[in-house]
């Protein structure tokens, strides 16, 4: 009964991709990534992942696919004379030979292919992650935690603290270095909103 | 956008129902699905539904630049500073356990009328006060941040060619 709606999801996601290699027009390229993302939510809640279907849908199809249309509305779209890449570049179909970037392409899956014969087999019961640590935080995190239902927050947040601690420190670096980065052209004659919009200093 | 009143009437509907969600993801998180990262994320795509829909001086207004730039650092010292309350108490860094209070923990007896189950828990303490305070900390960074990034693309100018 579920194939009903597993295999339709995942061809849409194989054709997806498809579509977003071969479309020459960026724009649809950025709506198509933003399709595929917003799939993915829905196939990544029928494996009961709900909160990274939550992540998939907000970042990936909402706040991504706006910053990529963003950054091609701020591109120019005629050549410049300095001779610098603009969005119609890619528009034109590339004049080298597939076969080469085709050829690492093949390797590269086949050898990930190769390392995955060493994983254990999905849903194997004596997989490490299934007997590490013993007894599991699904049996222990429920005296540890007072009776919190919610094991994957448990995990992160408490016995995992220490990383969830490190991934917050990476989003406030990425943050301020796209500020870093972004705020520089304030001082040109027309940045009273830009100005505005990134504060007082630069 | 100024010129397409259903997107915008359909905005204003949406975005008190997203926040909502926001705030139900992020503090419902340690019961059911959800968490710090997720909460920010939707909490910011509501502020830059706005912004896209409104433009960017009304989003502005709500959400001042300025403060959004400190609220990315605030988040992270909130979750950094739950760790160092917990050392402070005696325990190690990020070891909740310490911060068992004790105080209300259970339902008062004045709340016995209430039908259903007791919530098993009235204020949150120990573990689960430390969770609710390191995931209030990343939904704060991971709101603040996105919306930053959203301010600095959107407040450039085209570059004219």
């Amino acid at each position: 009964m579920m194939d009903f709606i597993v295999i339709p999801i995942l061809a849409l996601l194989a054709a997806t991709a498809v579509t977003v290699a071969r479309i020459r027009n960026l724009w649809a390229a950025v709506m198509f990534t933003g399709i595929y993302s917003f799939l993915s939510a829905s196939w990544m809640l029928i494996l009961d992942a709900p909160d990274v279907a939550f992540t998939e849908a907000a970042v990936g199809a909402g706040i991504t696919t706006i910053l990529m249309l963003a950054t091609l509305s701020l591109t120019p779209r005629r050549h410049r004379k300095s001779g610098r890449l603009s969005s119609e570049d890619f528009e034109e179909r590339p004049s080298k030979s597939p076969l080469f970037p085709l050829l690492i392409v093949t390797i590269t899956g086949c050898a990930l292919v190769y390392g995955t014969f060493d994983m254990p087999h999905f849903g194997d019961p004596n997989a490490p992650i299934q007997v590490y640590p013993e007894p599991s935080f699904v049996e222990k995190s429920q005296p540890d935690m007072h009776g919190l239902p919610n094991v994957v927050t448990a995990v992160l947040a408490s016995y995992r603290g220490y990383d969830t601690l490190g991934e917050t420190a990476v989003i406030f670096t990425a943050g301020i270095a796209v500020l870093l980065i972004l705020r520089k052209n304030t001082d040109d004659k027309d940045g009273s909103e830009s100005q505005a919009v990134t504060g007082e200093n630069v | 956008m100024n010129s397409f009143p259903i997107i915008r009437v359909i905005t204003k509907l949406l975005i008190p129902y997203i926040l909502l969600f926001g705030l139900y993801v992020q503090f419902h998180g340690d019961f059911g699905p959800g968490g710090g990262f997720q909460a920010g994320v939707i909490f910011a795509a509501a502020l830059i539904l706005y912004g896209l829909v409104y433009g960017l001086p009304a989003v502005h207004k709500v959400a001042p630049p300025k403060v959004i730039e400190k609220l990315t650092a605030l988040g992270l010292l909130v979750y950094a500073g739950t760790g160092l309350v917990c050392m402070l108490l005696g325990g190690n860094f990020l070891d909740y356990d310490v911060l068992n209070h004790g105080v209300l923990t259970e339902l008062p007896a004045a709340f016995d009328f209430l039908p259903g189950d007791k919530p098993h828990h009235f204020l949150p303490e120990g573990q689960h006060l430390g969770i609710f305070l390191v995931e209030l900390g990343v939904g704060i960074t991971v709101t603040a941040v996105m919306t930053m990034i959203f301010y600095a693309f959107a407040g450039r100018e085209r570059v004219t060619s």
